[in-house]
């Protein structure tokens, strides 16, 4: 493998892997506040790939624009899910929340199909993000360089938000404990509802990053990436944001790199991350980054 | 008098937190002994450590002359230690007779391929199994409710169906774990008779913890007193009520100066 | 009610399920009896899932893994090797794969058999894991199996999977296989080894503190239940007599779990009531895919819309219904009885 390759695939999989970082994010703050799967997650991210489309083809808007518009909708949609689907369901058995999210999941999937039907949608992209570049011998499409930059900017937002504001405060309060929370008087409702919000953006500007990365939307879109994003989020050490990017990352790696070195384990791509994920949980189960707890007996 | 139950300078340590340390005792066969301190002492942890629910950081724990020690939680019920929770854990689905079948399972003969086939054998063993432990039910005095679900009993009856379940498993050493908590003094002196009686009927040691100084004073032979998961007394109930140290242990050094 | 009264009972209505067979094979047309057949089968994988989920409280999202399994072994079992000389077109099979043939029956305990090794296999491992990890990490499990049966096309075909698989699964084989899973459900759960299991799902510490060998008793009930989603898995090939690795996707698993919460976790008659009354919805609910006219209306059939409507019924359940049609009650002759008495009275 020539080095020019070899930094291909290495802008490939920083691409591939922040994509996962950013949905990963989602899931993980809504497990660590809620200790909630949120299958419906991998839906919310094909939703942002596809109001972009049609924010485009329906409404002529300016790329841009669309971008922005669906990210603000989709974190509603996010919101909505959780007020309809999650919030009754606060002090039930967390299995019971599981299996909502599973049928909410299914649910917008297939609400998908209906409206948008089941033919793959070509994307459009905006020109500047597909004028390659050369250096010297590496061709570099200048989006393999937008992705990461915007996700790393965007989880320097979102590490702002959680760290230095009163509502990452109230986040990090729920997920240490949620009753204590309810007593101390964070308004526990609408923190949640904000993670939401902010989990669902991310997962939507993960999704149109996507279809500019590959370019072809179909109502199932979400799931692999989905699956695989939560896949990182529990090998990062599910509640841990820093572990949601970690995770992210190594998996795009791993992807990406398998593929280039063993070009014949191609097919076994897909079963990649949950290999990862089996082998992770044998060895630590709470993650990279996760913090053992005792059981109390 | 044999000893029953021996442990070596048990220690535990979680991180930096010494929950206990260098606690050795020898519990003598046939006893009613007591393990006693002031919340946060240690005196559960010693509990995990001696059923195998933690494994000692140091130390060793020999039942009737066998290592114990590192065993898992269901090998140690088997060589003959029951225990019951400080926190009630009944399988809450589940009627208080099949509670009370389920401690029998680690006795059991016929597995699940002689269910299925219901071979004689099998068909017996079940029978067998309810007979008995209907019996444990009313030795307990819930032999009405046994058809209850275990979650909607009150309070009390909770506790002694804890109990049943843990005779049920056969054993010849018993760790009861906070058995008079919240109980009024009428039920405090009718557990202590309890206490007693299943003693000579199940032909038992008997180990537990408890804050009911009434309970404790009044049933145990013999005691040992944790505080900070050190060991500062052992002995009978009177030279124990008389130490200075479990008094001040108890009741702060203040007291102490000032009686 | 006496033991031998609940007996005659229940050979009375397994003689009528009998006869109502006899009677549906020669009145029904082909469309209505591939629904019971379907309904049976359903029932199979719900008993299996609810041994697992409903009785032994492990999470598992691998069925349809199980599943794959039992339906690929028996169908290489059940084709005759000339069928599978001209199904092989990617690359010919392996020599064993190609001559392996056996009876039906034999073949759907194969099917079960491999399922239930594999149940034991990555049982192991993962049943020390907590609920939502053994269920991320079964669901792995289900997409590895998946993933791999497209990448070994000796064995599977490929991505081109089977067709023409020999339709032996009629009423009779699955009625039999459902009412065989329904006893061995029902033996086990109502012995001492279901208590056991029962309370592993109430209560795993208090479990360990009886004696009980936790971990060996999650992999039997998890084995029993790959057992059972093989045999379901095996009897659904020569049903459907195609398969390919597409059909085994998490989908199929979710139509079982939804059988299994909606029927009641830890009820077997829930299980079976959600397995009659979902069979039969979704394939009543294929009328809303499928061009409808009324009059001079017309209206083009919606793809996608069964789906909506079913899991739609799925959160509708779980929000207002948490515990399913049944909770973890069942109906029992003895309760049928009292409530016959109480309608006298």
């Amino acid at each position: 493998m020539t080095l020019a390759t070899f930094i291909q695939h290495f802008l490939n999989s920083l691409t591939l892997g922040s994509l996962y970082a950013l949905i990963a994010i989602g899931y993980t703050m809504v497990y660590g506040i809620l200790r909630l799967i949120n299958f419906a997650h991998s839906e919310i991210f094909m939703l942002g790939a596809y109001f972009v489309f049609w924010g485009i083809t329906l409404f002529h808007l300016p790329w841009a624009a669309a971008m922005v518009v669906s990210i603000i909708s989709v974190a509603g949609i996010g919101i909505l899910v959780d007020r309809v689907a999650y919030r009754p369901l606060r002090d039930a058995p967390r299995i019971s929340a599981l299996i909502s999210a599973i049928g909410v999941s299914f649910f917008l999937q297939n609400v998908a199909i209906v409206f948008f039907q089941a033919i793959p949608r070509q994307v459009y992209r905006p020109q500047w993000l597909e004028q390659p570049m050369l250096w010297g011998d590496v061709r570099v499409l200048p989006l393999t360089l937008f992705v990461p930059l915007l996700s790393f900017c965007l989880m320097m937002v979102l590490v702002y938000i959680v760290y230095h504001t009163k509502a990452g405060l109230g986040m990090r309060a729920i997920s240490k404990d949620i009753e204590t929370s309810y007593l101390m008087g964070v308004p526990v409702n609408k923190v949640i509802a904000l993670t939401f919000g902010i989990g669902s953006a991310l997962a939507a500007a993960s999704g149109i990053m996507w279809a500019l990365r590959y370019p072809q939307l179909q109502p199932i879109m979400g799931a692999i990436p989905g699956f695989k994003a939560f896949i990182a989020a529990v090998v990062g050490g599910i509640g841990s944001i820093q572990g949601a990017v970690i995770g992210g990352l190594l998996l795009g790696f791993i992807e990406i790199m398998t593929v280039a070195f063993f070009p014949d384990l191609a097919g076994y791509r897909d079963a990649f991350a949950f290999i990862l994920l089996i082998c992770v949980l044998l060895i630590k189960p709470t993650g990279i980054m996760g913090v053992k707890t005792e059981d109390k007996v | 008098m044999s000893t029953i139950l021996e442990t070596r300078n048990l220690t535990m340590r979680f991180g930096g937190l010494v929950a206990v340390s260098d606690f050795s005792a020898s519990v003598p066969q046939g006893s009613i002994t007591g393990l006693i301190g002031p919340n946060g002492a240690g005196k559960t942890t010693c509990f995990n450590m001696v059923t195998g629910f933690y494994r000692p950081t140091e130390g060793q724990v020999f039942f009737e002359g066998q290592d114990l020690t590192g065993k898992n939680p269901h090998q140690v019920c088997q060589a003959g230690i029951a225990r019951t929770f400080q926190n009630i854990r009944l399988f809450g689905n589940e009627t208080a007779l099949e509670n009370v079948m389920i401690g029998s399972f680690v006795r059991q003969r016929t597995g699940w391929l002689q269910a299925v086939l219901m071979t004689p054998m099998a068909l017996r063993e079940d029978i067998e199994i309810r007979k008995r432990s209907m019996e444990l039910l009313e030795v307990v005095g819930l032999g009405s409710i046994a058809n209850e679900k275990a979650n909607s009993l009150p309070y009390g009856a909770q506790r002694r169906l804890e109990i049943a379940r843990a005779l049920a498993t056969g054993p010849r050493f018993l760790l009861l774990d906070e058995p008079a908590a919240g109980m009024n003094p009428q039920e405090s002196m009718e557990l202590m008779d309890f206490i007693r009686t299943i003693r000579t009927r199940f032909d038992l040691t008997i180990l537990l913890i408890e804050h009911d100084m009434k309970v404790v004073m009044g049933v145990c032979e013999h005691m040992w007193v944790l505080d900070y998961g050190v060991t500062i007394a052992e002995g009978g109930p009177e030279s124990i009520q008389s130490n200075p140290k479990v008094i001040e242990a108890y009741l702060g050094e203040e007291y102490v100066n000032y009686a | 009610m006496n033991r031998n009264t609940i007996i005659l009972l229940n050979l009375v209505l397994v003689a009528c399920l009998g006869l109502f067979l006899w009677w549906a094979e020669r009145s029904l047309d082909g469309y209505k009896i591939q629904i019971l057949n379907l309904i049976a089968v359903n029932i199979i994988l719900a008993l299996s899932l609810n041994l697992i989920y409903g009785f032994t409280g492990m999470f598992s999202l691998g069925h349809a893994g199980f599943m794959a399994i039992g339906a690929y072994v028996c169908s290489i079992l059940i084709m005759t090797p000339d069928q599978k000389a001209t199904l092989f077109i990617l690359q010919a099979a392996f020599p064993l794969v190609e001559n392996a043939h056996a009876p039906f029956l034999v073949a759907v305990i194969a099917g079960g058999l491999v399922a239930a090794l594999f149940g034991m296999v990555i049982g192991a491992p993962l049943l020390r894991l907590g609920d939502d990890y053994l269920g991320i990490a079964t669901l792995g499990f289900a997409e590895i199996v998946r993933v791999i049966g497209n990448n070994i096309p000796r064995v599977t075909n490929g991505a081109l999977g089977f067709k023409g698989i020999p339709d032996h699964a009629n009423l009779w084989w699955n009625f039999g296989w459902c009412l065989l899973t329904l006893y061995f459900v029902i033996r086990i759960v109502n012995s001492n080894t279901g208590n056991v299991f029962k309370a592993i799902r109430d209560d795993e510490t208090a479990a360990k503190a009886m004696g009980i060998n936790v971990f060996k008793m999650k992999l039997l009930s998890f084995t029993f239940g790959a057992f059972f989603a093989g045999v379901g898995g095996a009897l659904l090939a020569s049903l459907l007599t195609t398969i390919d690795p597409k059909m085994f996707l998490f989908t199929l698993t979710f139509s079982v779990l939804m059988i299994v919460v909606t029927g009641g976790l830890g009820s077997i008659t829930g299980s079976i009531l959600a397995g009659i009354g979902i069979t039969v919805m979704l394939e009543w609910l294929r009328f809303v895919e499928n061009p409808i006219t009324i009059g001079d209306w017309s209206m083009n059939g919606i793809p996608g819309m069964r789906m909506v409507v079913f899991s739609l019924v799925l959160i509708l359940v779980i929000l207002f219904r948490r515990e399913g049609i049944m909770g973890m009650r069942e109906i029992t002759w003895d309760g049928i009885a009292r409530f016959m008495k109480r309608g006298k009275a």
